[in-house]
C-alpha cells in the first residue's frame, strides 16, 4: 500500500508551463508574425516573437535598382503609411542632390502624409476595438477610411501603394477639385468623430480592458527605442515633425500629443488626439493652397555624390529613418531602413509579461504593429 | 456604505455607456437605407460603378484612326520599369530614300508582373503610352496576361515637319 501514488490535494496541485504558438496565421497579429508565448495557466510568463515570415529583402533589392525605381518598394514596407515612406526616401535623395522642392509640392506632400496618417489611425481604431471584442467599430473605421482612399485613388491613381511622392516633388499634379474635395471630406470626418467616442471611448468594457493594462514606463520606452504613439503615451517627446521638421512642418501650428498614462488607454488617447491634430494641419494648408510647379525637373538618371545620407520622418507608427550609402553610381551601395514597428515590437514583452493572455491581444493592438514593416 | 454606493454608481454608468453605443447601432439599423455605402457589384456595374479617371488599371498604347501610334521604340520605358514588365522589340527597316531606320516591332506588356507604379509613362518622352482605368483584368491562366500593345499593321505617326506646321 505504501507504493500507491497518492492524489495531491488541491492546495499542492503541480502546474507546468505551457508553450503556445500564436500565429503565423492569426487574426490578432495583423499579419504573419509568430509569437511563442510561455503560459502558466492563463498568465503569460514569457514572449518570444519570431520574424521572417514576410521577409522580402527590400533593402537588398534596392541595391540592384536605380534610385528612382527603388522608391516604389518602400510603399510595401508599412503599407498603411505608403505616402510617408515614399516621402522619407525622396527627402533623403533630395538632400543629397541639394534640390529645393516647390511650395505647392510641399503642401501636397504634407496633405497626403496627414491624410495617410488619418487612414492608418482609423484602421487602427477599428482593428484595436476588434481585437478587444467589438465588431462594429471595424466597419465604421473602414467606412471613413474608404472616403480618404477615394481621394487617393482620384489623385494618385492607386489606393494602397501609391508611389506618388518622388524626388523633386510629386508624380502628377492633383486634380483641380482637390481642395474642395478634401474640405468636404474633413467636414464629413469631423461629423463622424463623435461616433467614435460614443461607441468605444466611453464604453465601460473597453475602458476596463485598457486602463492600467500594458504598462510601459518611460525608461523602458527609451531603452527599447520605441517611437511614435507608443513612446508618446509613455511621456517621451519624440515627434520628428516637431524636433526635426521637414518640408514645412515648422511653419504649421500643431501640438505634439503626449500622455503620461503609460498604459493601453494612454496609447488609445494619443492615437485619437493625433487624428484631430492631422485634421488641423490639413485645414491650415488648404486655406491658402499654393499654386505653381508641382515638380522640379531633375535628370532622368539620378546619381548621388559619394557619401552617407540620413533622413527621418514621422510615419503613423513612429520614426522612419532612411540611411543611404552612395558610391557615386546610379544605384545605392546600401540602403537601410530604420522602421518604427521593428523597435515597437520590443515593447510587447515588457507590457505583457505577468498579465493574462487576453491582454496580449489588447497590448499588441494598441502598440499598432504592421508586420511587413517589421520584416521588410 | 460608500463603497456600495460607488459600486452601484459604476454599474449604472456601465449600463449607460453600453446603451449609448447600442443606440448608435440602433440608429444605423433604422436609417440603413439612407447611409448605405455598399455597392452592388456584378449586376448593374456598367451603370452604378464609377471608376476614377486616374485609376491605374493597365498600360495602353493608344492608336489613332489611321492605326498609327507614337512609340519610337526608344526603350526608355523598358529601362524605367523596376520589374521588367515591358519588353520593346524593334526592327530595322529601310525607308523610301534608302536610309535605315529603327521602328517598333512588338510592344510586349507583362501585366502579371506590373505593379502600376506609373514610371514608364513618366519616362516616355513622346507621351505614347497611357494608363487606362480598366479593372476587370483577371484571367484563368497567367500566360494570357502577356499582351502585345501595338496592333498588327500599325506604324509610327509621322510628326509634321516644320514646313507643314508653318503652312
Amino acid at each position: 500500500m505504501e507504493n500507491q501514488p497518492t492524489t495531491p490535494s488541491p492546495t499542492e496541485l503541480r502546474t507546468e508551463e505551457f508553450v503556445v504558438n500564436i500565429g503565423p496565421q492569426h487574426p490578432a497579429t495583423h499579419g504573419v508574425l509568430r509569437i511563442e508565448a510561455t503560459l502558466d495557466g492563463e498568465t503569460v510568463k514569457d514572449i518570444l516573437p519570431h520574424l521572417g515570415y514576410i521577409h522580402r529583402g527590400i533593402e537588398k533589392m534596392t541595391e540592384s535598382m536605380p534610385y528612382k525605381q527603388s522608391i516604389y518598394l518602400t510603399s510595401r514596407m508599412d503599407y498603411l503609411s505608403a505616402h510617408i515612406n515614399n516621402h522619407a526616401c525622396s527627402l533623403a535623395i533630395e538632400n543629397a542632390l541639394g534640390i529645393e522642392v516647390s511650395a505647392r509640392a510641399k503642401a501636397i506632400r504634407i496633405i497626403m502624409d496627414e491624410l495617410q496618417r488619418l487612414t492608418s489611425h482609423e484602421l487602427w481604431w477599428g482593428s484595436c476595438a476588434m481585437d478587444i471584442g467589438a465588431v462594429t467599430p471595424f466597419f465604421l473605421g473602414f467606412r471613413d477610411r474608404e472616403r480618404i482612399l477615394e481621394i487617393f485613388e482620384a489623385n494618385t491613381g492607386n489606393r494602397l501603394t501609391m508611389n506618388y511622392i518622388i524626388p523633386g516633388g510629386v508624380m502628377r499634379d492633383v486634380l483641380p477639385s482637390f481642395v474642395t474635395d478634401v474640405k468636404e471630406l474633413l467636414k464629413k470626418i469631423k461629423g463622424y468623430r463623435h461616433e467614435y467616442d460614443q461607441l468605444i471611448t466611453g464604453n465601460f468594457i473597453f475602458q476596463h480592458r485598457t486602463q492600467g493594462v500594458g504598462y510601459l514606463s518611460k525608461e523602458q520606452a527609451i531603452s527599447l527605442a520605441c517611437s511614435g504613439p507608443v513612446a508618446r503615451a509613455s511621456g517621451v517627446s519624440c515627434d520628428v515633425r516637431k524636433h526635426y521638421p521637414y518640408d514645412g512642418y515648422e511653419k504649421l501650428d500643431f501640438n505634439e500629443v503626449i500622455d503620461y498614462g503609460c498604459d493601453n488607454w494612454a496609447r488609445y488617447l494619443v492615437h485619437m488626439e493625433e487624428m484631430n491634430q492631422s485634421i488641423h494641419i490639413i485645414e491650415q494648408l488648404l486655406d491658402n493652397f499654393p499654386t505653381g510647379e508641382y515638380r522640379t525637373k531633375i535628370k532622368g538618371i539620378i546619381k548621388l555624390p559619394e557619401g552617407e545620407y540620413y533622413q527621418r520622418v514621422e510615419t503613423a507608427r513612429g520614426e522612419l529613418g532612411v540611411y543611404i550609402v552612395a558610391d557615386g553610381s546610379n544605384k545605392p551601395y546600401r540602403m537601410k531602413f530604420r522602421t518604427p514597428s521593428f523597435s515597437n515590437l520590443g515593447a510587447v514583452k515588457p507590457t505583457t509579461v505577468g498579465l493574462k493572455i487576453a491582454d496580449l491581444m489588447a497590448n499588441m493592438s494598441t502598440i499598432d504593429l504592421v508586420v511587413p514593416d517589421i520584416d521588410r | 456604505m460608500k463603497s456600495l454606493f460607488n459600486y452601484i454608481k459604476e454599474v449604472v454608468y456601465a449600463f449607460v455607456s453600453l446603451a449609448k453605443g447600442l443606440l448608435l447601432t440602433l440608429r444605423y439599423f433604422v436609417t440603413i437605407r439612407k447611409v448605405n455605402i455598399t455597392e452592388e457589384y456584378p449586376n448593374n456595374r456598367t451603370t452604378t460603378i464609377s471608376v476614377k479617371e486616374r485609376f491605374y488599371g493597365e498600360v495602353v498604347l493608344p492608336h489613332d484612326e489611321n492605326n498609327e501610334h507614337k512609340c519610337t521604340a526608344c526603350t526608355l520605358c523598358q529601362i524605367a520599369c523596376p520589374n521588367n514588365s515591358i519588353q520593346i522589340i524593334s526592327k530595322q527597316i529601310e525607308t523610301e530614300d534608302g536610309k535605315k531606320k529603327r521602328v517598333l516591332d512588338k510592344w510586349v506588356y507583362h501585366l502579371d508582373s506590373c505593379t502600376f507604379c506609373y514610371q514608364c509613362i513618366d519616362a516616355c518622352p513622346q507621351d505614347a503610352i497611357e494608363m487606362k482605368n480598366s479593372f476587370e483584368l483577371s484571367v484563368y491562366d497567367r500566360t494570357k496576361l502577356i499582351y502585345q500593345l501595338n496592333r498588327p499593321g500599325s506604324k509610327l505617326k509621322e510628326k509634321p515637319t516644320v514646313k507643314e506646321q508653318q503652312s
